[in-house]
């Protein structure tokens, strides 16, 4: 069974490196199959970019992202463009800062956190991808969220980890609070 | 760890990262080029590398320049490797010829975009297939190997060094935009266990050393400046001696030497695998990123009750001739998916040669090709083909 992720944003947001720190995560520390691909135009920062994730337990054929059943959106232009893709019963997760969704459906689970602003607090918002990768280890059960943490940390600059792990940490408790709050609404 | 040539160990890296690790795995130690999306990861990654492992990396003024330095170096004594796209890849193409005419091994890594001229920097393609075999003029052979995965990239690397020193010429990856930005499992054995060629160098005596007299393999010893053996490097139509000679005979006597130390040893060079051919009645030929369009298609009409095999082509050139003769007897069709709008398919209906129905899935480029769209012309020409 293969999962299908999907990240959108702009570039100078660590897209990329988010999709790469997943598959990393899966491939070398949950020792799956992972393939990320990545789509950007020619300039560097500022145009729209996406990273496709696909995780399996068998090697991964096709490494398009094409019906994704997890959407990450970092960017409204990047929510609009795709969120019609993401399948019925898929999560979708998004900066809630960064993004207004006009409708959402109500097929989907919807998780959103203010990653952008929560890093911008924590002295970097270059780290609002690493909040969210935190988020999604709470939200989503796509890899270890002990993986994920390890592949975060290896793949920072080393100056730069206790800080990047903080904000993992802030997003994953910002997510395991939103579904403890959830869980009591339906008790 | 890091001034190790060969990182040992799983990775989780690209497909251009991985052709750089390849690339110091067979022991290449000079790289020279220019930086050109989607093969800047190549570069960038021997930038850091080489110097790490005793090498050199020199950023050139362009890709012409980047070539003559790769012929250069590779004289000199070291392998050499180069990485480019499409832009690059045709200001390549006369030095290229130099490398050929004059028997020099290096490689070279191209990460097909979308083109003509500039194209799609960021966007795949597969459409530099045939300026592989014929860009640069003249008539010689030539060796491209096209990667369909990051593994695959470090491992065609490493056996595109290995068939430029054996057979001295310059070796093509043919790598596109999509296996060089994908990242993937990428495992890198020991050191040990990676077969690395040598070039032939001479044994005879420096007096008696004809520098283009190819031996029983067809192929001739190199000996690199500071060796001690007078050599002449030109472009020029040259004699076993390397010394320039304005004739007929000195030509046909020199390219048919470049054409038949390919030919052959085409044996020890064509490199394919097969899948489910046994009962296969239409098959898929597929090469580089389009293999994984292609099995994705075989394993859905596969589950639908479709006969389908696969030939994955690790070399395009040279072409499997043969092989595909043979096959082409007995299936009812060869499908090529390529990204491009007929290139590779050519050769295949060439040595297909009427026994069966031959049909490219192909488009322009930006994407890799649909596996449905693979599925939908094997429906096509099972219908032709009753």
């Amino acid at each position: 069974m293969e999962t299908e992720i999907l990240i959108t944003g702009f570039g100078g947001q660590g897209i990329v490196l988010t999709g790469n720190i997943l598959g990393m995560a899966a491939t070398l520390y949950d020792n799956r199959h992972a393939t990320m691909t990545q789509s950007y135009g020619p300039e560097a920062r500022g145009g729209s970019c996406s990273s496709q994730v696909v995780i399996s337990d068998e090697p991964i054929l096709f490494p398009y992202v094409e019906n994704p059943q997890v959407m990450i959106c970092m960017s409204q232009a990047g929510f609009q463009k795709n969120c019609a893709m993401l399948q019925e019963g898929g999560a979708m997760l998004w900066d809630s800062d960064l993004v207004k969704p006009a409708e959402l459906s109500d097929q989907w689970r919807c998780y959103n956190i203010p990653a952008t602003r929560f890093a911008e607090e924590m002295g970097n918002k270059m780290m609002a991808n690493i909040v969210m990768l935190g988020f999604v280890a709470a939200v989503c059960a796509l890899v270890d969220p002990e993986s994920l943490r390890q592949a975060v940390l290896e793949s920072v600059p080393p100056k730069t980890r206790d800080k990047n792990a903080a904000a993992f940490d802030r997003g994953r408790e910002y997510g395991g609070e939103i579904l403890k709050g959830r869980a009591r609404q339906e008790h | 760890m890091a001034s190790k040539a060969v990182l040992t160990g799983t990775h989780f890296m690209n497909g251009d990262e991985a052709c750089a690790e390849g690339a110091l795995a067979a022991g290449c130690r000079f790289f020279a080029g220019y930086p050109i999306t989607p093969a800047t990861e190549v570069a960038e990654r021997m930038s850091r590398r080489l110097p790490q492992v005793g090498g050199m990396y020199i950023q050139m003024e362009d890709e012409i320049a980047s070539m003559a330095a790769l012929l250069g170096a590779s004289w000199g004594g070291k392998k050499a490797m180069t990485s480019t796209s499409g832009p690059g890849f045709s200001l390549m193409m006369e030095n290229l010829g130099l490398g050929i005419i004059t028997e020099t091994p290096c490689v070279v890594c191209n990460v097909q975009r979308g083109g003509p001229s500039t194209g799609l920097p960021t966007l795949v393609g597969q459409a530099d297939m045939m300026q592989a075999r014929w860009g640069s003029h003249g008539h010689y052979e030539i060796i491209a190997l096209c990667p369909s995965s990051p593994q695959e990239m470090f491992d065609f690397t490493i056996r595109a060094f290995n068939l430029s020193e054996r057979f001295r010429l310059p070796v093509l990856v043919m790598a596109d935009e999509v296996v060089g930005h994908m990242n993937e499992r990428v495992l890198i054995p020991e050191e040990g266990a990676i077969e690395v060629v040598e070039r032939k160098r001479p044994t005879c005596a420096p007096g008696q050393f004809l520098p283009y007299r190819p031996e029983a393999d067809g192929v001739a010893p190199m000996a690199c400046f500071g060796d001690g053996y007078r050599i002449h490097v030109t472009g020029l139509t040259h004699g076993e001696n390397g010394y320039p000679a304005m004739e007929d005979r000195a030509q046909e006597r020199m390219v048919n030497s470049l054409v038949n130390k390919i030919k052959m040893n085409r044996d020890a060079i064509i490199s394919y695998e097969t899948e489910y051919l046994d009962d296969a009645e239409v098959v898929l030929v597929a090469y580089g990123i389009s293999v994984r369009s292609a099995r994705r298609a075989l394993r859905m009409g596969r589950d639908r009750g479709l006969r389908l095999g696969l030939v994955k082509l690790n070399t395009v050139w040279p072409f499997p001739e043969e092989f595909i003769r043979g096959l082409a007897g007995r299936v009812r069709a060869l499908i090529m998916p390529e990204i491009n709008l007929g290139q590779m398919v050519l050769e295949l209906e060439r040595c297909a040669g009427g026994r069966c129905p031959v049909r490219l899935v192909g488009h322009a480029g930006g994407s890799i090709i649909r596996p449905g769209v693979i599925l939908s012309a094997v429906e096509d020409i099972r219908k032709e083909a009753v």
